[in-house]
């Protein structure tokens, strides 16, 4: 392994969450609907049926695209790609070829070790998505409710060596997938779909590697039917693994497309691919051209949020967080706006407060679970507030409660004489019951002390 | 009443002064396509009576998808299809008072010039039945021909309505590219297909142009630009500067050469100025459209699969098989930029060509076709038979631009000579204003209503 050094790149698709699909008025969300209930002439691709393009979809392409710093190109159109596919009823996907929405982006990460890394976004597409087949012991059905859906396709530069940071750029990805509130990004219904491609080049070319220039090795292996985060660092790890099998060998391995069984942990190949298929791409003339002013990419650039990593500088800095609490917060846009909510209104009962930095507290009631976030924000208020007090202490009912606890437990008190300390915390814990709270467990610790001396 | 020889508009208007009722206008129709179409075979489908609803009855090409009604596109791939869904042009006719009483034969996917192509046997020449009526909206034009429906609408891809309307002595119309909606039209190339109307008058065409044109939320390639109303346009008499050029006589016919320098006369008579321009040959429209249309209809044509609606792809013709190779072809990797693309930079270089024409002329005038009507089965001997009739008529649609076919004469054989009238983007009123003062000048020499008198 020591000896390889992996190059992987990535191909994500995500379906919009748009009212309707692509380029019909059809309902675009299709989960758990009859099937092919949610079908037209145009999705259908019935005779004489033409393409009218979502204006929602390509407005939102243009967000992720902003949010992972690509340049959007102010000519950009629909292309034709073509291949026989039962689920693709044009035999054709309208797609996008030379001239995506997006291009040449890039995204910062700090990684698994901690370490800033920027990988680069070669471009991001607006296509279509195609039928379900459904395959039984009578035949196959074709379920057409999910063709023609908006579906973004996101392909990265082959920046990653190794499956943890895979994982940890696709997490994040999500995450800023769910901020522009464009995708649910679900793996599970098939919302986010995760397509590496991985192979090796040998170490005895590192020194390009470092010129920040690599001879990308003369073939590449693709992944597909991957549905969890977990799962692509399991296959990429099984992949590095079988490839340096076959180097180790003295072999080359195989230009193919492989998919993955999870029950098993393994790839297995799906199809090899001789040549590049020839998709025989050519302008959608159904669809005129799209160009895009500055005044309306302005105006649309001002709708993106603030971005899960700008929000955690943020919290960082304003708030004065630790990293890891930051992270968690930020993690969740709703639990985010959450901590923001809660700090709003706690703005207006300040004098309740003592703790100067109480933006902190509230950062950790949240994150370690200690007040639940899905409260309403009155209920937390309260909670936290309860929490920030400091408690005062009642002398003499302290004196009182004791001297109660240590006639009633002489076993524990005398171990305790007879050197087993740990039984103090037990005694403490007796007497916070009897106060119900109403004293310092450091202050009932000291006078228990104090006590038995 | 006997209204043999009405036009729609004046049908439409003895059914308002209730001088004829709209059932015996539908009866009045339907015997004359009972009497007169298995010799011409102009129609696929003719609705049975009792099917026909209420409407002046007007002739659709089978490519309009129609709800409930079949849809062939002539092929033996849809023979059975029958739409779920309208057209937005047969939807328009029908919200206007007009009705579909039967669907036109047409080449197959209307890939010809002949309507030889079709799966259901060639349409003949009202004429004379043994020529072709042209194509590939032959059965329109052949049904307007010999009146057996007041008006037909056609499709045009590069000349399938203006040479079928020549050699069968109709006006045809064919609009600028996005100015009628192309939604439920069975594609054939996508950037160049519109829908127009075959007519007997000038009128009736800017009254079907004024019902089918227009922006449609279902064709994103259809134009913003309002629809004027084309029928109030003819009123006033326009004075036009027309331009002629030398490039679009070339390889004519004399016989069409000097019925057009008539016709060019006839204007000068009627105060217009002939002036004459230089275009880019004709002759390089022809690769040009036959490139990209066979691109477009490879890809088209992909979705006939026979797995959701029709027969499966062994019931293609051949002229659809030989187009399907050809686009792929030329879309292949490593062929695309010699082929499609060099297409399609040379398709500017003509739309360039025709904006800097314009600034100098209103129109260009020439002949529609180079020949009159071939003799059926003459298409065989020759491989690009339709790109060759239709030379005159690929300029304006690769460029996209309006035109006219007006009929202006007849051959020593009794067959019709055609004028075409080219004019600058959504140019169709003052098409049609020049048009209607030459019908109005010279009645087509008489060709139109000598056409219908021989279908007694």
């Amino acid at each position: 392994m020591k000896n390889y050094l992996p190059i992987i790149g990535l191909e994500v698709h995500v379906e919009l969450k748009t009212k309707s699909k692509m380029f019909c008025q059809c309902s675009a969300s299709y989960f758990n609907r009859p099937a092919n209930s949610q079908t037209c002439p145009v999705c259908l691709g019935l005779p004489g049926a033409l393409p009218v393009p979502n204006q929602k979809a390509i407005e939102w392409t243009i967000l992720l695209g902003r949010a992972l710093n690509c340049q959007i190109n102010h000519f950009s159109k629909f292309d034709r790609k073509h291949y026989f596919y039962p689920d693709l009823p044009k035999g054709y996907q309208i797609s996008q070829h030379d001239q995506p929405i997006a291009k040449d982006g890039w995204y910062k990460l700090k990684n698994y070790k901690g370490e800033e890394k920027t990988y680069k976004i070669r471009r991001v597409h607006l296509e279509e998505d195609t039928g379900k087949l459904i395959h039984t012991t009578d035949g196959t059905l074709i379920d057409f409710n999910r063709s023609g859906v908006p579906l973004v396709e996101i392909v990265s530069e082959p920046d990653f060596h190794n499956a943890e940071e895979v994982k940890e750029f696709l997490e994040e990805l999500q995450i800023l997938i769910r901020y522009l509130d464009i995708s649910d990004a679900d793996m599970e219904k098939g919302t986010m779909r995760l397509e590496p491609n991985i192979s090796l080049i040998c170490r005895a070319t590192k020194q390009s590697l470092t010129k920040n220039k690599i001879n990308l090795p003369n073939y590449k292996v693709e992944i597909k039917n991957i549905n969890s985060f977990r799962f692509v660092k399991q296959a990429i790890e099984y992949e590095i693994q079988r490839q340096s099998d076959i180097f180790n060998q003295g072999k080359q391995p195989k230009q193919e497309t492989r998919g993955y069984d999870a029950e098993k942990n393994l790839t297995y190949s799906l199809r090899v691919k001789e040549e590049a298929a020839d998709y025989r791409y050519f302008p959608e003339p159904d669809i005129p051209p799209m160009i895009f002013k500055n005044d309306f990419l302005n105006k649309l650039f001002k709708k993106v949020p603030e971005l899960p990593n700008e929000k955690l500088l943020r919290y960082q800095n304003k708030f004065k967080l630790n990293y890891s609490d930051a992270f968690i917060l930020t993690r969740n846009k709703k639990m985010a706006d959450y901590f923001e909510l809660i700090l709003n209104q706690l703005s207006k009962r300040k004098k309740e407060i003592r703790i100067i930095d109480y933006p902190k507290e509230i950062a950790k009631f949240i994150v370690n679970k200690k007040i639940a976030w899905q409260l309403s924000a009155e209920q937390f208020i309260e909670k936290a507030i309860k929490l920030m007090t400091p408690v005062v202490t009642d002398t003499n009912l302290l004196e009182k409660v004791i001297k109660e606890v240590i006639k009633n437990n002489s076993q524990a008190v005398s171990d305790y004489k007879k050197g087993k300390t740990n039984v103090l915390m037990y005694l403490v814990g007796q007497a916070m019951k009897d106060l119900k709270g109403k004293a310092e467990a450091k202050k009932v610790l000291e006078k228990i002390k104090e006590k038995l001396s | 009443m006997n209204i043999t020889g009405y036009t729609l508009l004046e049908i439409i208007k003895l059914v308002k002064k209730r001088q004829i009722t709209i059932p015996e206008v539908t009866s009045f129709f339907y015997n004359r396509i009972k009497k007169f179409n298995q010799r011409l075979n102009a129609f696929i489908t003719v609705l049975d009576y009792q099917q026909i609803k209420p409407g002046i009855p007007i002739a659709v090409k089978d490519n309009f998808c129609t709800k409930g009604i079949k849809t062939t596109a002539a092929s033996k791939v849809l023979a059975d299809f029958i739409s779920p869904y309208e057209s937005t042009v047969t939807d328009k006719l029908i919200k206007n008072g007009l009705t579909i009483i039967g669907k036109t034969n047409m080449d197959a996917w209307a890939h010809g010039s002949s309507t030889e192509t079709s799966d259901f046997g060639p349409t003949k020449n009202p004429w004379n039945i043994d020529y072709s009526p042209g194509g590939s909206s032959g059965g329109s034009v052949a049904a307007v021909s010999a009146y057996l429906v007041p008006a037909a609408i056609g499709s045009e891809t590069a000349g399938s309505i203006r040479q079928p309307a020549s050699w069968s002595g109709v006006i045809g119309l064919k609009p600028t590219y996005g100015r009628v909606s192309r939604y439920g039209l069975i594609a054939m190339g996508s950037s160049l297909d519109c829908p127009g109307p075959l007519t007997i008058s000038v009128a009736d065409a800017a009254f079907l142009l004024k019902v089918i044109a227009g922006k449609d939320n279902y064709d994103a390639t259809t134009s913003f630009q309002e629809v004027p109303d084309y029928l109030k346009k003819l009123e006033k008499n326009q004075k036009f500067v027309i331009g002629i050029t030398d490039e679009y006589f070339e390889g004519v016919l004399p016989e069409i050469k000097n019925k057009i320098f008539t016709c060019l006369n006839i204007f000068r008579k009627l105060g217009h100025k002939i002036k004459k321009i230089k275009l880019i040959s004709p002759k390089y429209a022809i690769s040009v459209y036959t490139i990209i249309q066979r691109a477009e209809v490879s890809s088209n044509l992909a979705r006939y699969d026979g797995i959701r609606f029709g027969n499966p792809r062994e019931f293609l013709g051949s002229e659809a098989k030989k187009r399907i190779m050809l686009g792929t072809y030329t879309l292949s990797h490593g062929y695309y930029e010699s082929f499609y693309k060099k297409a399609q930079q040379f398709r500017t270089l003509i739309i360039e060509d025709y904006i800097k024409a314009f600034k100098e002329v209103d129109f260009i005038i020439s002949p529609t076709t180079p020949t009159t009507a071939f003799k059926l089965g003459e298409f065989e001997k020759y491989p690009f038979f339709g790109e060759l009739m239709d030379m005159l008529n690929e300029p304006a649609s690769v460029a996209g631009l309006p035109a006219i076919n007006l009929p202006a004469g007849l051959d020593k054989n009794n067959l019709p000579i055609g004028m075409q009238i080219v004019g600058p983007y959504f140019y169709e009123d003052r098409i049609l204003n020049l048009a209607n003062q030459f019908e109005k000048e010279t009645d087509y020499f008489g060709v139109i209503k000598k056409g219908i008198l021989r279908y007694q």
